[in-house]
């Protein structure tokens, strides 16, 4: 199976990518309006205030929607797997898969609660994933 | 006649659709734009403005021998075409050109002389969407429509139904791909994609080109073709990222775009009497109808499913069997505008009898990008 097709950091997106490898969901936040962004940018999309701090988001989500890919790209392996969006519970959407779980129709359920688990590729890559919340 | 009207004078698709392995797709952009001169009359030397996307509009000029004063590269996608028709009736308008060529050619099939589909691993699509396994449009294009179809109680019967009624008009047209009727099982039981769509919510894959020529409204009179004109038009981008629309339910460029169009054309829904929406794939007439207003949101589905937009029904709907049943070469939107163009002339496959005002919505890059364009057939 060739490498996974892993994303290449930029100066912009680093805080993410040191957060999955350290084990934490970051999102960014203003400090003028509040609001929660993704993906990462220096400044809020909502009111361009470049006054943003980066913070750990709680790593709990929605199933908000999907298709499960029947004709797998090659780095994926040979079986059908899910391409998720995720609610994450502060507001933002984000693309992901879902792990721990059967990937079928029946197993997918929309709304079902979520959460992020972090799937180490390289030294320096590990990708937020997520599960199904126990309990 | 309102001052500053335009027309398109020429339009034409490439002398072959479907499998063109022997051309590739510059040699697709220029079989078109001959043909569309043909249409209309004129030569290269006529041709003062150019318009393409998928090639740059420096590789277009000069293969034609056209040495223009106006150049639109716009490339955002399928919908690209109807965002170079708004352009290049402002640039008319502005006397930036008198008359410009606006092409399309690819080889979606056999792959002559084609680019790539690559995201750079760095870019925002690449870090946040391409690890998680999309394979191209099938698997991204698709992605909000679960959410969709909860949201309003449809159906995956709703998605194939779609797709049947369109086959019902692809029947009519000579040209179209696919022919043979289908019916609802014939859609669900399909090869499964990208679940829920099944290859027939799906569009073709195949190679071709299409061109359109556009002037001031005035001099059109004096070409040989019955004047289209451009009633209205509009664009917008949301995002380049699927996962990232506004709204899963809604797509926030087409209301942009479509009541850019409709304000501008001074028109409502219930003036259109032919309707075209970019259909890669079998969701997209439905968010179309909705966000463009001629439906509320959460009726589209029985809309159809009541027969509005098939043969015979109040509002007929990708009337040359669409992308789903006619062709789609990878960017569909000019094809969409060559059908509306027909519809105007009175010389369609599948003619809406009386029509007067056509609507083109294109879509691009996966709910990236939209561009409305309404079409009349009596002089603004």
């Amino acid at each position: 199976m060739p490498p996974r097709m892993l994303p290449d950091p930029t100066p912009e997106t680093r805080h993410f990518w040191d957060g999955c490898k350290e084990g934490e969901l970051r999102l960014q936040r203003c400090t003028a309006c509040q609001e929660s962004y993704f993906p990462p940018r220096p400044f809020c999309p909502k009111c361009a205030c470049r006054e943003v701090e980066v913070y750990k988001a709680s790593g709990k989500a929605v199933l908000w929607s999907y298709v499960i890919n029947h004709r797998p790209r090659p780095d994926m392996g040979t079986e059908p797997y899910a391409i998720a969006v995720v609610k994450l519970a502060e507001g933002p959407t984000m693309m992901t898969n879902i792990v721990d779980c059967a990937q079928t129709p029946e197993a997918l359920q929309l709304d079902m609660p979520l959460a992020v688990s972090f799937a180490k590729q390289t030294d320096d890559i590990s990708l937020p994933l997520f599960a199904p919340a126990k309990g | 006649m309102k001052p500053k009207s335009v027309a398109v004078v020429g339009a034409a698709e490439t002398t072959k659709m479907g499998r063109i392995p022997d051309v590739s797709v510059i040699g697709l952009h220029a079989d078109a734009a001959l043909n569309a001169m043909a249409d209309c009359g004129l030569k290269p030397s006529d041709i003062d403005g150019v318009a393409c996307a998928g090639i740059s509009p420096v590789e277009l000029a000069h293969y034609l021998g056209i040495k223009p004063t106006y150049a639109d590269g716009t490339s955002v996608g399928g919908c690209s075409f109807m965002l170079h028709v708004r352009h290049a009736a402002a640039a008319i308008n502005e006397g930036l050109a008198t008359t410009i060529l606006i092409t399309h050619g690819e080889s979606g099939r056999s792959r002559v002389g084609a680019g790539g589909f690559a995201r750079s691993a760095s870019s925002l699509a690449g870090q946040f969407e391409m690890p998680y396994g999309p394979v191209g449009p099938p698997t991204m294009f698709t992605v909000p429509v679960l959410r969709y179809l909860k949201t309003y109680g449809y159906t995956v019967e709703d998605l194939a139904n779609v797709a049947v009624i369109q086959r019902e008009w692809a029947a009519l047209n000579p040209r179209a791909s696919f022919k043979d009727p289908i019916t609802v099982d014939d859609v669900l039981n399909a090869d499964m994609i990208a679940w829920p769509f099944t290859k027939l919510m799906c569009c073709l894959v195949t190679d071709g080109g299409g061109a359109l020529i556009l002037t001031s409204a005035e001099r059109a009179k004096d070409f040989p073709q019955k004047p289209v004109y451009i009633l209205g038009t509009g664009e917008s981008v949301e995002t380049p990222m699927v996962s990232q629309m506004y709204d899963f339910n809604s797509s926030t460029a087409f209301r942009i775009s479509g009541a850019k169009a409709f304000k501008e054309a001074g028109l409502t829904p219930a003036d259109v009497d032919h309707l075209m929406i970019y259909d890669a794939f079998a969701h997209l007439p439905l968010y179309g109808l909705e966000d463009l207003g001629f439906v509320k949101p959460g009726e589209a589905a029985a809309f159809v499913r009541e027969r509005n937009t098939a043969i015979g029904g109040k509002l007929p709907l990708n009337t040359n069997g669409g992308g789903l049943s006619y062709m789609h070469s990878g960017m569909y939107g000019m094809y969409a505008l060559q059908e509306s163009v027909r519809q105007m002339r009175g010389t369609a496959a599948a003619q809406v009898k009386g029509a007067k005002v056509s609507l083109s919505q294109g879509v691009g890059g996966m709910f990236a990008a939209a561009g409305t364009v309404i079409f009349g057939n009596e002089a603004p």
